[in-house]
């Protein structure tokens, strides 16, 4: 008895998951930014859109995301496109700057919306137009990755300028941090060269200059510190896959939000 | 003497445990309260949003001489009627949020009565003005039912605390009570699946 209650139970707790979730697709693992349910898309297509979004997420942390199903069923696509975009988290959580392309392609309706940090620079106004006149006319034609290729194209230049990525830690970048380390290490050397008459080295202490092992210590400190920093971000959320040239991935979404921003259209 | 001690110690810990526990529900219930309220202030500005872009909507489509007058004075109508009930945050009754979502889905219905007239009229579908106005309309009534989402999670987290035991002793106690959300709208159960 009490096991038949139990597996009552359990039956009941499956379906109840599966009805509260089952209408939206989960995150593929691994993460991508351009994701087709619906089999519209060939493999090159697909991959040549992924690297284009990839780029631009490198290099502007906004995240601008393709989703292509077949049917959103009971919903209008303006509200299932908030929905996913909440649940699958475009955008950075403190930027709310992602954007969701999301098209039905059996209901030949598709939606741009945008997270509540992109909605000053792609209005609902122009997210309209956008989709009236480059995604529209062309997937009347059936040419869809043309439609999306124009339409991201549009979103890029109406965007740019408003993010910029994070530093990023790279290898190109060792170069110039040594530079830098040199400059401040003669910075301070000069310094401690000028203020060899004032007899207060500044540190607390009385007496003495500052010597040459001092100065090599807090250069060694300050370096120190922002080595700290730059390990943070590589193990930080991990949102930046680094993608240069072909292989690039997408390190994952992170956990932007939706306000009601966007416009859509039907073809 | 130690005897004596022992219950006094008990009653004593018994009463600091309950007093904590009285702090912490009814922290938890102010928390909650606040967060729908929050929530519920986005509605409204929504709301007002909408009703704010109505006024220009009506003069752009009244310049077309021969639009139905009707229509128009519906809208107009159910728009005094909507913006004639506000409600405040700390008074959101089940009875007060039904009143309110039925002025604003009349205001829904006379608005999309006019959007659809005017696709009998070409000149004004065309109309850039029209356009621009229209495709606002249409983002504030996206933003309208994200707002109503949000609202309604968030007054179903804070009227499942209040009424699950104990915290529905204390509730009565404090004067917290359970407060009305949005229903899905007609229609909207019997429909086609999701297909990814």
């Amino acid at each position: 008895m009490q096991r038949y209650l139990l597996t009552l139970f359990l039956t009941y707790l499956l379906n109840f998951t599966s009805w509260a979730q089952g209408d939206f697709p989960p995150v593929p693992n691994p993460p991508k930014l351009v994701n087709d349910f619906s089999n519209t898309l060939n493999t090159n297509e697909l991959n040549r859109l992924e690297q284009k979004l990839i780029a631009y997420n490198d290099s502007t942390s906004s995240e601008v995301s393709i989703i292509l199903i077949k049917s959103v069923g009971p919903y209008d696509i303006s509200d299932y496109a908030f929905q996913l975009g909440d649940k699958w988290g475009i955008g950075r959580k403190d930027k709310d700057n992602g954007i969701l392309i999301l098209a039905a392609m059996d209901d030949r309706k598709v939606f741009i919306a945008t997270g509540y940090g992109m909605e000053g620079v792609v209005p609902d106004i122009l997210a309209k137009r956008i989709v009236e006149q480059l995604i529209v006319p062309n997937f009347r034609m059936e040419q869809y990755y043309v439609g999306l290729d124009k339409a991201t194209d549009m979103i890029f230049k109406l965007a740019s300028g408003e993010y910029k990525a994070d530093k990023v830690a790279s290898g190109a970048n060792d170069g110039g941090a040594i530079i830098f380390f040199l400059f401040l290490f003669l910075l301070i050397f000069i310094i401690a060269s000028k203020n060899k008459k004032d007899n207060n080295n500044h540190m607390g202490g009385r007496g003495g200059n500052i010597d040459l092992f001092t100065t090599i210590m807090l250069a060694n400190m300050l370096k120190g510190g922002n080595k700290g920093k730059f390990g943070d971000f590589s193990s930080g959320r991990g949102s930046f896959g680094g993608g240069f040239g072909g292989g690039g991935s997408f390190g994952g979404f992170g956990g932007g939000s939706f306000g009601g921003g966007g416009a859509g259209g039907s073809w | 003497m130690k005897k004596a001690l022992i219950p006094i110690v008990v009653i004593a810990i018994l009463g600091l445990f309950l007093y904590t526990k009285a702090v912490g529900v009814y922290n938890m219930f102010v928390q909650n309260e606040e967060t729908v309220n929050g929530t519920w202030a986005e509605v409204e500005t929504q709301y007002q949003r909408r009703a704010d872009l109505i006024p220009n909507l009506v003069n752009t489509v009244k310049g077309y001489a021969d639009f139905e007058q009707e229509t128009l004075t519906g809208v107009i109508e159910a728009r005094a009627k909507a913006t004639g009930i506000t409600l405040q945050a700390d008074d959101l009754s089940p009875e007060k949020i039904a009143q309110f979502q039925q002025a604003q889905d009349q205001l829904s219905g006379a608005l999309s009565r006019l959007l659809v007239s005017v696709e009998r009229y070409p000149d004004l579908k065309a109309n850039q003005n029209f356009l621009e106005l229209q495709a606002q309309l249409e983002g504030t009534e996206n933003r309208i039912a994200v707002a109503r989402r949000n609202f309604n999670q968030n007054v179903q987290t804070y009227n499942t605390t209040l009424r699950t035991f104990p915290n529905n002793m204390f509730a009565g106690w404090y004067g917290f009570e359970r407060k009305g959300f949005f229903e899905a709208s007609e229609g909207a159960q019997n429909a086609p699946t999701v297909q990814f």
